[in-house]
């Protein structure tokens, strides 16, 4: 589904990531962990688009397209989801009307209908009971005012919406409480643990894999992949960090 | 009120106006409004024509009067709203505007607001969005007399620029001989917030549709609790159509 080959970007002019390869293949979920800087954060950004995030070598094949191509909303429609470290504020625009332009949008792209609005309130009734989240809270302003693990929960109730074929999912797990944790994990799961779909969880912590179990774990240091292994690498990390074991 | 001689730049009121439109226009004779004691009305006024607009508004608020006022000014190549608003004891006085200009358009706005009597309360929003070589201009005066305690006045003005090349004026200003008054004014001009456009965007909203939502919802500030303020929303989208 996902096959970066040897990526390098810049940020700033400063090189962060440094020939990454990674391949992911459908039904499959990855954690990249890693210290601070590694350039986990520069590897969700580069892979959605983000202006400022400069491909510098190197390719991404997603689903036989060439992804670094693409626009940020091509790669949506596409079916890529970009999970934010910081989900960004947008004051007076509702998470409804957002979620449905976007939804819109995709279908657009894919030569389907627009979802009428009824269809629309169903669909994004069933996602927010998933990830218990008030319908209420949908017709806010996206992000505005809501806490830090609201936000987190919000950004699955949109992931649900969208359901894309790969999420990369950048820190979800920052920010929650145990409760909140369990939930955004277990609407990971609902989501996408399917065969023809993937995900890309990017994490400091071994918590959040206690909810979604990874295939694989990766550790990112230094812009590349330093090492990979199965879910055990996680503990192993935990246990006894980054340098001793990807050293 | 309008004297017969043209005004000319450095008279404070007409510094960043169209004088070679007004021109022809001039004198401008005013539209006076009055609401009598206890009593409310509203008025919705969206200059939206070709060529030059210039309206000159004078509003006499008895005391506890109350008066909402909202302009969409989007018109042709030179729009000019001028509005004097003079309160009585608890009188209140909503303006909300939203200018949107684009090519060589020139913009106006200008206010004054006169709290003369006790406990009167006004709010001005005004929203601007412009592109090309446009330029919008907010020039509110809020003028607090002295005995007039208790007066609230606040005055939000907010321009987006879509382009560099577009210019935003904005002057708020406060001339309070009162004690015991409550006045704020808040002023910002700026550009689309590029992490919005992203986060949008990542979701599969395509750059121009990003755009339209946030303006969307920029200028519809300008218009919330407006008798009017779908319609004027709805017209101010479609002006805005014409700018992205």
């Amino acid at each position: 589904m996902l096959k970066i080959d040897n990526l390098s970007a810049t940020v700033a002019d400063k090189p962060i990531l440094k020939g990454l390869s990674l391949t992911v293949n459908a039904g499959e979920i990855h954690a990249i962990m890693g210290p601070n800087g590694a350039g986990k954060s520069t590897l969700g950004y580069t892979l959605g688009g983000r202006p400022g995030y400069e491909v510098t070598g190197g390719s991404v094949d997603f689903d036989g397209q060439d992804l670094l191509a693409l626009e940020p909303h091509e790669r949506a429609a596409a079916g890529l989801f970009l999970g934010f470290q910081y989900p960004v504020e947008i004051p007076g625009v509702s998470n409804l009307q957002f979620l449905r332009e976007a939804l819109n949008a995709q279908r657009k792209v894919h030569g389907l209908e627009p979802l009428s609005g009824a269809a629309f309130i169903k669909l994004a009734k069933e996602q927010a009971a998933l990830l218990r989240f008030d319908m209420d809270m949908l017709k806010r302003p996206v992000n505005v005012g809501f806490s830090g693990g609201e936000k987190k929960r919000a950004e699955m109730v949109q992931m649900g919406i969208l359901a894309p074929k790969l999420a990369i999912l950048d820190e979800t797990d920052s920010g929650l409480d145990i409760d909140a944790l369990r939930i955004c994990g277990e609407g990971i799961n609902a989501i996408m643990r399917k065969p023809d779909k993937a995900v890309l969880l990017i994490t400091h912590y071994q918590r959040l894999l206690d909810y979604v179990k990874p295939d694989f774990v990766h550790v990112l240091a230094g812009g590349r992949i330093v090492k990979s292994g199965g879910a055990d690498l996680a503990l192993e990390l935990e246990e006894h960090g980054y340098e001793a074991v990807a050293a | 009120m309008a004297s017969l001689a043209l005004p000319t730049r450095k008279d404070e009121a007409y510094r960043y106006a169209d004088l070679a439109a007004l021109a022809p226009l001039w004198p401008i004779t005013s539209q006076m409004i009055h609401v009598s004691a206890g009593q409310s009305d509203a008025l919705a006024i969206t200059a939206l024509s070709h060529g030059a607009e210039v309206r000159d508004i004078a509003i006499t608020l008895e005391d506890g009067a109350s008066f909402d006022l909202r302009v969409l000014n989007a018109g042709g190549a030179y729009g000019r709203i001028s509005v004097t608003a003079t309160l009585g004891k608890g009188a209140s006085f909503h303006f909300g505007a939203a200018q949107l200009g684009g090519g060589a358009q020139t913009l106006e706005i200008v206010t004054e607001v006169r709290h003369l009597e006790p406990d009167a309360v006004s709010r001005q929003t005004v929203r601007s969005v412009l592109g090309g070589t446009a330029t919008g201009t907010y020039l509110g005066k809020v003028h607090v007399a002295r005995g007039a305690v208790g007066t609230d006045g606040v005055q939000s003005i907010r321009a987006m620029l879509l382009e560099r090349t577009a210019t935003a004026n904005a002057r708020p200003e406060l001339e309070i001989y009162a004690d015991d008054v409550k006045c704020a004014h808040g002023c910002a001009v700026g550009e689309l917030d590029p992490q919005g456009l992203f986060y949008l965007q990542s979701r599969g909203l395509p750059p121009a549709e990003a755009k339209k939502l946030m303006l969307h919802a920029f200028i519809a500030e300008a218009f919330v609790g407006a008798p009017e303020g779908e319609a004027l929303t709805e017209a101010a989208l479609a002006a805005l159509e014409g700018l992205l």
